[in-house]
């Protein structure tokens, strides 16, 4: 369960529109005003994109939309951080190979 | 390209950046505030923790709470507020290149321009590194008190800096388990009621260790520890792995200084402040007459410290633009002055004030 | 750990204060058998700028002064044992604390702020400052109050063999 329900600072997790998104074909939910890369954690994927010599995977590193470690393809459009990025209802997000391609 | 006139331009909304913004408009200078983020606050409200200093510092008030009071402070004084939007450049040394929602350019002529974009987490190479786990201390802060998610639940810390023991604490609160945290020197860094806290929920610290590999294939699955001799080399034979999901560093932040020396504002070399940040005099003035500086990114300290220099860059920019008679500017400045000096005392504090002296000091010789 | 490595260990190596340190720490103050309610412990041992303590408390126990670096130094004869230093200092770093509370029994109120709380009555595992369990501990009352700012207080009462040793409770 990766999701904080209840935290002794933060008090209860309070109730948030759900965001439908696709993600690599499956879709799962999200809430309304979360970032990508919070959505995609909380539904345990960990892995955002593959590197082309190597075929290594990449997840966050530091969060605030500096490193680019985390980008995807969301909605066509390649080297999104997803960081910073909020979801948007019907959002198509893809792991993304080396730097991606335009669609 | 649409070009518009502010007075005063400030450029973060981090602790800094807010707090200059509403010191200049409390003196009566028209402040834009601009950040690239879709929220304002910077760290602030990543901090759930109870901060320290005096009352005039709002200690015992947590750092989000802080953040909603500068915040009702802010639109209390209706500030102009540009959010989702980036400061790309700045140009002649009055003019801000902004980018709105990543699609609207728009050229800001401003008188004066504070600079307060604070720092950017450090990291450390190691074998496996690059496995979705490891990340930065403050991005797993991000994820578990600003988007309320566990980027995993049983973690190894490497560093053991304030940064690395609050966002422990903070990571036993959200849930997760803490493993252990490293630390490559032979005594901790963190304050000692920081260490306390966690040793005291059962989390071990390793002192003159770090952290020699991630293993894992997609990710990661554990790490291997490894004890440092005096000189800092790995003792071979002293290896142990942990079983963890996550690796945390927090080695130290750097200024992100990239406006800042982009716009031609001299640089100093601060070692014990994070690295080279823009030199500046007693009040937060760049070498460029309408720049001025706050915060982490002219020195790593703390959120406290920040939001005092944030005040005297405000103060000093709406000065030197004739707001305010100078018994009231004396006054002020008098205060604020005394309010950061306080947060430098002790023995934590006296590198920090040290290493502030000695950039205010060679402000003239650099210019 | 061992006794040993107790008695060797330092906070900047271990992360917790070790009695040692406490005991050549002037401002440690240990209330003993005759105080009759429990009173504030200070276990501030790092100079650093920070006042709260003294600020909050209603009644002047808790001495700093204009240098607020100072270490606090509290008068337990004047404290009252009301508690708002405990949720009032941001590094934790304060309880009360009664040597002789009932019959082989003494007395703890820490500060807490985990999920889940315990409740009044709830049998739990005392821990050091190394977060060894090292006695059972039987929870008197759990206090949270909007003046305490999210920090809950847990009142406990435990084997007073264990008196210096115990500052917290062994999460649930």
């Amino acid at each position: 369960m990766n999701r904080i329900v209840d935290h002794p600072i933060l008090g209860p997790l309070a109730d948030a529109e759900v965001v439908h998104i696709i993600v690599d074909g499956v879709a799962l939910t999200a809430r309304k005003g979360e970032m990508i890369a919070a959505a995609l954690i909380a539904n345990g994927k960990n892995t955002f994109r593959r590197t082309v010599k190597r075929d290594e995977p990449r997840g966050i590193y530091c969060g605030i939309g500096r490193c680019t470690d985390c980008v995807m393809t969301v909605n066509g459009i390649p080297n999104v951080r997803t960081c910073v990025t909020e979801v948007a209802e019907g959002m198509v997000i893809e792991t993304q190979l080396g730097s991606g391609e335009w669609q | 390209m649409k070009r518009v006139q502010r007075e005063i331009v400030v450029i973060g909304s981090g602790p800094a950046g807010l707090c200059a913004a509403i010191e200049a408009a409390q003196a009566g200078a028209g402040v834009l505030l601009l950040d690239e983020n879709a929220k304002p606050g910077g760290q602030l409200f990543k901090q759930i923790h109870k901060f320290f200093g005096s009352a005039d510092h709002r200690a015992g008030v947590r750092g989000l709470d802080i953040g909603v009071q500068l915040l009702k402070q802010a639109e209390d004084l209706n500030i102009e507020v540009w959010l989702n939007s980036e400061a790309c450049g700045i140009f002649d040394q009055n003019s801000v290149w902004v980018v709105r929602d990543k699609q609207h350019s728009i050229t800001v002529e401003a008188q004066r321009i504070i600079i307060a974009t604070g720092a950017v987490e450090n990291s450390i190479n190691f074998p496996g590194w690059t496995l979705p786990g490891v990340m930065g201390a403050g991005a797993a802060q991000t994820m578990i008190n600003v988007n309320r998610v566990l980027p995993g639940h049983r973690v190894l810390m490497v560093g053991s800096g304030n940064v690395g023991v609050i966002v422990s604490y903070q990571l036993l609160q959200a849930g997760a388990q803490v493993v252990a945290i490293v630390e490559a020197a032979p005594t901790l860094g963190g304050y000692g009621v920081h260490t306390a806290k966690v040793r005291r929920a059962g989390v071990p610290f390793y002192a003159s260790h770090t952290v020699k590999e991630a293993r894992g294939t997609d990710h990661v699955k554990s790490a291997v520890l490894v004890n440092l001799d005096s000189n800092w080399q790995p003792i071979d034979g002293s290896e142990f792995e942990v079983e963890v999901d996550t690796i945390c560093i927090a080695t130290g932040l750097t200024p992100a200084v990239e406006l800042a020396f982009g716009s031609g504002c001299t640089p100093v070399n601060s070692p014990a402040l994070g690295g080279l940040v823009p030199v500046h005099d007693a009040g937060m003035k760049s070498s460029n007459e309408s720049i001025y500086v706050a915060g982490d990114v002219c020195g790593v300290e703390e959120a406290s410290t920040a939001m005092e220099e944030g005040r005297i860059a405000g103060l000093c920019a709406a000065h030197s633009l004739s707001y305010l008679d100078e018994a009231a500017f004396s006054r002020r400045f008098e205060q604020l002055q005394h309010n950061v000096n306080a947060l430098r005392s002790g023995m934590f504090g006296q590198r920090r004030r040290e290493a502030k002296e000695s950039i205010v000091s060679s402000y003239g010789v650099h210019r | 750990m061992s006794r040993r490595e107790h008695e060797e260990s330092r906070l900047k190596v271990s992360g917790a204060v070790s009695l040692a340190e406490l005991h050549q720490t002037a401002e440690y103050i240990l209330p003993d058998e005759r105080f009759s309610k429990p009173v504030a412990v200070i276990e501030c041992i790092e100079a650093i700028p920070c006042n709260p303590c003294e600020t909050a408390c209603p009644v002047g126990a808790i001495v700093i002064g204009d240098d607020i670096t100072t270490l606090p130094v509290i008068d337990p004869t004047i404290c009252t044992g009301c508690g708002i230093c405990v949720a009032a200092c941001p590094g934790l770093a304060i309880y009360l604390k009664q040597k002789n509370h009932g019959p082989g029994l003494s007395y703890i109120a820490f500060p807490y702020e985990y999920l889940p709380l315990p409740k009044a009555g709830d049998v739990v595992t005392m821990a050091n400052r190394y977060g060894e369990g090292v006695c059972a501990g039987s929870v008197v009352r759990v206090v949270k109050t909007t003046r305490f700012d999210r920090t809950a207080i847990v009142h406990a009462t435990y084997d007073s063999a264990f008196y210096e040793d115990v500052v917290n409770m062994v999460r649930l």
